[in-house]
């Protein structure tokens, strides 16, 4: 499939620069408020991520759409962390998904129950049909991976030894 | 189809339980987990392994939240400016 050394490199370029540009506070906030540091980051991840697959995937497409909406405000829904999301969801999301998270086990064992978690997790998920959805989880645990090696290489090279 | 015994274990409206199962079996073999000793066999769960991919996914959002707490605590200190970027650069690849 892809090179996913290609895709590493790619992904380090553009989060490094993205570093860069929020260390030395040059963030653009098109947003009202400003965001807390690791916040910032967190989201630079994932944009630099999505940047970096391009538009070949549907979710990394979904990512670059909620990013451009501005969608850089914490709208966390608690079951995935999923920092990129839709403003509306903020706070009735966080009680809702909560409960949500709390009958997880009790959400059903059952195909179904799954299916719709998948689709919650997986930007884009939403809309699509089944067997798209399990390529695009495929892909997009892959490349997740990617960035958790990178952010945590970056990491380790600042740690002071 | 493929000879399989479990025909409508759920009996709702689905695409076809063999495919799902097939294509899940696909991507439980793309994510190198821990039950290594479970992808040879066929009688995995689907949902247990689509919880499985949920609740990685979810892991790996959380990590990478954390590395970003970390990395925000880290970049206080220190300056990621163009030479440090092509070290690191060159450590990553």
């Amino acid at each position: 499939m892809t090179n996913p050394g290609g895709l590493r490199s790619s992904f380090a370029r553009i989060f490094l620069r993205s570093l860069s540009r929020i260390n030395s506070g040059r963030v653009s906030s098109s947003r009202g408020r400003t965001l807390p540091k690791h916040r910032s980051i967190s989201i630079a991840a994932y944009a630099s991520m999505a940047s970096a697959v391009g538009t070949r995937r549907a979710w990394s497409r979904e990512v670059l759409r909620r990013i451009r909406r501005g969608g850089a405000r914490r709208a966390s829904r608690r079951t995935s962390e999923f920092p990129v999301g839709r403003k509306g969801r903020k706070e009735p999301g966080n009680g809702k998904k909560l409960k949500k998270e709390a009958g997880d086990g009790n959400e059903g064992s059952s195909i179904q129950g799954m299916r719709k978690k998948l689709r919650r997790l997986v930007p884009g998920g939403e809309g699509m049909e089944f067997h798209r959805l399990l390529a695009e989880t495929a892909h997009y645990i892959k490349c997740l991976k990617t960035q958790v090696g990178v952010m945590r290489s970056i990491a380790d090279y600042y740690t002071p030894v | 189809m493929s000879g399989g015994s479990r025909s409508s274990r759920e009996g709702s409206s689905r695409i076809s339980d063999d495919q799902i199962v097939e294509l899940v079996s696909k991507l439980r073999q793309l994510l190198p987990e821990i039950r290594q000793g479970r992808q040879l066999s066929n009688k995995v769960s689907a949902s247990k392994v689509l919880q499985e991919t949920c609740n990685y996914i979810r892991n790996l959002h959380q990590e990478v939240d954390d590395l970003s707490e970390r990395l925000s605590q880290l970049l206080q200190s220190t300056d990621p400016d163009s030479p440090q970027a092509s070290i690191i650069r060159s450590l990553i690849m």
